[in-house]
């Protein structure tokens, strides 16, 4: 059986920097296990531009960025196998792989990381009523097809979600010749970012429908039109508003869901908020020497967070392997979220076994102006900063120093005040 | 007269009040960073965008490529349909220019994408 | 000239055909839709009814029982997913023990075997997630869940590999009695044949007023359920019915053959015969009916919904006879249609023994193999099939685990897939809780492939035939 210190499942961005950070901190024998025909993974499709302001302080698109760190990961001879898919991982971590090359095979990895990425929220599961006719596709599917074969699914175009995918797919099918009749968002709020709703609604006149949602999808073998109803306070359709919209091409940018089944046949307990596995201040879930980082964690709005934190997951891992196993040896405490923070990552910190400052990842549960983030361990204040605004669809990362959570006994709150 | 303008620039989106005399800036408010008083005199007098879109190579193949510099706003349409009828043969290179001077605006069209 | 056109390619139609491909006969089906299975069959309860709920007497309960009989060796002999995962009728109300005992008595006057009827505890004993408020419930053992798209799929293969013809995208316009039989005429040209089979659905007053074959009328009855992912389908082990409640006539609750676990149906009669929709109501009313079996369902699990149109003769029993000289009305095929499939296919072939001589074929295949299910594999029965053809080391539909290899298979083989659903039906790939959002572009591609044609011309669904230059 092939033995690898560090079997990384996914290659995308997240697997890559947990691939380069774990070379760089003294780990040979990894692999990365990609399922694609090429590193990269979403990034692939993501043509548009906004990636690596952080990172590389320039504004990269997707493809891009993805090559930056391919390109790394090549010159530093880390290997990589493409084309393969990870069936199953086993407690003691044995993974299991499909390819063409190597058929069915297990190996045996000393650490794993996780960084399988996410998958879209299907119509299924959003019980649309209606049909279910061709050109209903989310809008991550439909830009697979625009911008990896070239194929534009449709002419007239509606648009369900106003994250930042359905957005950015507004934009491109008006760019490809479709015409974008508009985008309907259940929230009185979109979850994308402003400057996607400047670039791609605005800029071409699409007009963003807050508080609607479809109700109706007509067309047995091919979509006809959809009906856009305004919703109340409770996001029930109000009756008599609803307008036909004919159209050949729904998309739906409805939530991502990270993509964890592997996890969850591993036995990695799982948070039920984030859809993605509980770790510690190192990544390090429920199991140990498996590691998570990425869009499998917790859905990312920026790859440059994603970036920081496979970072720092490609290190614990390194970590763990040097140290030949793991060196919780303490308990941790928890973190709370509370008043505003609708869930941390980490959710648990092993404050007497620190090695650095450590990264918290949160979105609030509303939109909060002119507020602070408080983090404070019983009736110590740890971190407050203000903010002029906190949004549920952007991520907020704080920094808490070492030397001030050294001491640390006691349970951690991260939480919104208002003023 | 009072304009309202959400920055473009970057993910942080901050809101821009800037005061204008016709087409001319007389404030810009609201900005976090130097870009953001740039992107609003610009977007007021003279707004571009950065184009991002696909060319389809002799292949097959959808090729991803950006404009290295942005381009004038209201030539949005007319700068993707001439990207989109640019010759592309593989491989290609990343950063490589498909197009020397897109439509005059002298902003370089290039691959953003390594293709072999 | 044929023998027997079989108008209508759903379980039945397909069943009676391969039924028919037993005999040295020439035989045609007739299918509107571009596949086999696009209508009712692929949108049911995939129950194999054990047969207490039908009228004695009645062809329901006579051929209900019979297919049940069959259809566990048809399995195996025809490769398609098949468990005897037993039923429970819930009773939620005293008052009601004695319809309870009423269902029992006529399934035993029916020949159903091993009939019980059980306390709410030990109903709730061997079902752990049943409601406090079941206080009874009639346990029949013999009760089974199948894949009704394989099932279809296998007689149609199973018959079109001894000989049978299939006409797909081809819509019958008109019957007219000739000297020798029949003239079909089609939207694709003119069919002649000795016999008729009706076999089509909701279509079938249509297909038999078109020959006045029959006055009777099909009411299509809406039926709409709620799919949810693999991880709810261990919520219960039996197939969990419910006796008629004030809430009317009651839903199901059933672990499907792959694992699922599927609620509903719904139950209004509608006029469109191609009103296949789902709705808010729909949803609300399955929601509400469901509790009352088992609590806190997770139906934030729901992966997908959709809706099936029950064939109803007004007659109140399958309508089997022979309408008019030489044709065959196979019509009304309603609960427990499925079920009784092959046991239609057997009555309909002992009618037409009494037209004319059916002799045996010598060289009959009676079994076929379906698409392999690459997951289900041996781990040396996988690396063997990839030895050979290294499409099965490929994953497409990541959900599902589904191989290029299978994909390939159902798109190559005879009868193969011609659209999305196509693939989806004879291999799961989309099934999955992503619903085709990884795998549909490479299956589109697949298809683009053998279709010759482009990205455009690929289906998810759909009658007409393929474009090629699309």
């Amino acid at each position: 059986m092939r033995e690898f210190d560090l079997v990384i499942v996914g290659g995308g961005p997240a697997g890559m920097a947990a691939a380069i950070s774990a070379r760089e901190n003294g780990l040979e024998n990894i692999v990365i296990l990609e399922r694609d025909s090429e590193l990269g993974g979403i990034l692939n499709q993501c043509i548009h531009n906004g990636f690596g302001l952080h990172t590389f302080k320039e504004e990269l698109t997707g493809p891009e960025y993805a090559e930056r760190y391919a390109e790394k990961v090549i010159a530093m001879g880390i290997p990589y196998e493409t084309d393969t898919m990870v069936l199953n991982i086993s407690k003691d971590r044995v993974v299991t792989l499909l390819s063409k090359g190597r058929g069915v095979e297990d190996i045996r990895a000393k650490s794993v990381i996780l960084a399988m990425g996410c998958r879209e929220r299907p119509r299924g599961a959003l019980n649309i009523p209606g049909y279910r006719p061709q050109g209903v596709y989310t809008a991550g599917t439909a830009q697979k097809l625009v911008n990896c074969e070239g194929y534009l699914p449709g002419k007239e175009v509606v648009i369900l979600g106003s994250g930042d995918i359905g957005l950015i797919m507004a934009r491109r099918m008006t760019l490809e010749g479709a015409h974008v009749a508009a985008v309907a968002e259940l929230m009185p709020y979109s979850s994308g970012l402003k400057r996607n709703i400047v670039q791609c609604l605005d800029d071409y006149g699409i007009p963003l429908l807050l508080s609607h949602t479809v109700v109706d999808i007509k067309g047995k073998e091919k979509l006809e039109g959809v009906v856009i109803a305004q919703v109340d306070e409770k996001k029930a359709p109000i009756a008599g508003t609803e307008q036909f919209y004919p159209c050949d091409t729904l998309l739906l940018s409805c939530g991502l869901i990270p993509e964890n089944e592997l996890s969850k046949n591993c036995g990695v307990d799982i948070d039920p908020r984030t859809n993605g596995p509980l770790v510690d201040e190192g990544l390090e879930t429920s199991i140990d020497g498996v590691f998570a980082c990425g869009n499998v964690l917790h859905v990312h709005d920026l790859v440059d967070f994603v970036s920081e934190e496979s970072a720092r997951a490609g290190a614990s891992a390194a970590d763990f392997v040097k140290r030949g196993g793991t060196a919780d040896s303490t308990e941790p405490v928890k973190v709370i979220p509370q008043n505003g923070v609708r869930y941390t990552v980490p959710s648990k910190i092993h404050t007497a076994e620190l090695t650095g400052d450590v990264h918290i990842r949160f979105r609030v549960t509303g939109v909060f102006k002119d507020c602070s983030i408080v983090v404070k361990a019983g009736e110590n204040e740890l971190l407050r900063r203000k903010s002029r605004i906190l949004v549920p669809s952007e991520m907020q990362d704080i920094i808490i120093r070492q030397d001030k959570l050294a001491d640390v006994s006691e349970d951690i709150c991260v939480e919104i005040e208002e003023v | 007269m009072t304009r309202e303008l959400t920055c473009i620039n970057c993910p942080m989106g901050c809101e821009l009040t800037v005061e204008v005399e016709g087409d001319k800036v007389i404030s810009v408010s609201g900005n976090t960073c130097k870009r953001g008083e740039i992107y609003a005199h610009s977007e007021i007098s003279a707004p571009t965008r950065t184009v991002t879109t696909t060319v389809i190579s002799s292949e097959g193949r959808p090729v991803p490529v950006k404009t290295a510099q942005p381009i004038p706003k209201d030539m949005i349409f007319e700068c993707t349909a001439a990207i989109k009828s640019a010759e592309v043969h593989l491989p290609v290179k990343v950063g490589q220019i498909i197009i020397e001077d897109l439509l005059g605006t002298g902003a370089q069209v290039t691959a953003t994408k390594t293709i072999k | 000239m044929y023998d027997v056109i079989i108008i209508g390619g759903g379980v039945t139609g397909c069943a009676a055909a391969a039924e028919l491909a037993k005999y040295q006969l020439d035989v045609c089906l007739v299918e509107k839709e571009s596949d086999v299975c696009e209508g009712t069959s692929k949108a049911n309860s995939a129950i194999v009814h054990a047969g207490f709920d039908a009228e004695p007497d009645t062809l329901k309960a006579k051929l209900n029982v019979r297919g049940n009989a069959m259809i566990a060796e048809l399995s195996d002999k025809l490769d398609f997913a098949f468990k005897n995962n037993g039923a429970m009728v819930l009773c939620f109300e005293e008052e009601r023990l004695t319809d309870l005992k009423n269902l029992r008595e006529k399934g035993e006057k029916n020949g159903v075997a091993g009939l019980e009827i059980l306390s709410g505890d030990e109903a709730r004993a061997r079902e752990p997630r049943l409601s406090k408020e079941v206080k009874y419930a009639l346990y029949a053992p013999t009760s089974g869940i199948v894949c009704p798209f394989e099932m279809t799929l296998a007689f149609a293969e199973n018959a079109y590999a001894n000989g049978v013809e299939f006409r797909l995208s081809t819509e019958v316009t008109a019957i007219e009695k000739n000297s020798e039989g029949w003239k079909v005429t089609t939207d694709k040209g003119e069919i002649l044949g000795r016999y008729i089979f009706n076999c089509a659905g909701v279509y079938a007053d249509k297909i038999a007023e078109m020959a006045n074959a029959g006055d009777f009328r099909i009411i299509p009855r809406k039926g709409e359920y709620m799919l949810m992912d693999k991880d709810a389908g261990e919520t219960v082990s039996h197939t969990i019915f419910q006796l008629p409640t004030k809430m009317g006539k009651g839903v199901l609750v059933t672990p499907t053959v792959h694992g699922n676990l599927l609620v509903g149906p719904t139950a209004e009669d509608i006029d469109d015969k191609e009103n296949t929709s789902t709705t808010a109501g729909g949803f609300a009313e399955i929601r509400a009916k469901s509790a009352l079996s088992v609590e806190g369902l997770p139906f934030g699990k729901v992966i997908t919904g959709f809706t099936g149109l029950r064939a109803v003769g007004d007659t109140n029993d399958f309508i089997i006879n022979e309408g008019a000289e030489g044709f065959f009305n196979a019509a009304g095929i309603e609960s427990p249609g499925l079920t009784s499939a092959p046991a239609i296919a057997e009555m309909l072939r002992e009618m037409l023994s009494k037209k004319t001589d059916l002799t045996p074929k010598t060289d009959h295949i009676d079994t076929r193999e379906g698409v392999v299910h690459f997951a289900e594999l041996s781990r040396e029965e996988q690396n063997a099939l990839i030895a050979k053809d290294p499409t099965y080391g490929n994953i497409v539909c990541r959900c599902e685990t589904i191989t290029e290899g299978e994909i390939r298979d159902a798109i190559n083989r005879p009868l193969g897939a011609v659209t999305l659903d196509g693939v989806k039906r004879r291999t799961r790939a989309g099934m999955g809780r992503c619903q085709a959002g990884f795998c549909s572009p490479k299956t589109i591609l697949l298809l683009a492939e053998k279709l010759g044609c482009g990205i455009g011309g690929v289906r998810k669904t759909g009658r007409e035939e393929v474009q090629k230059d699309a």
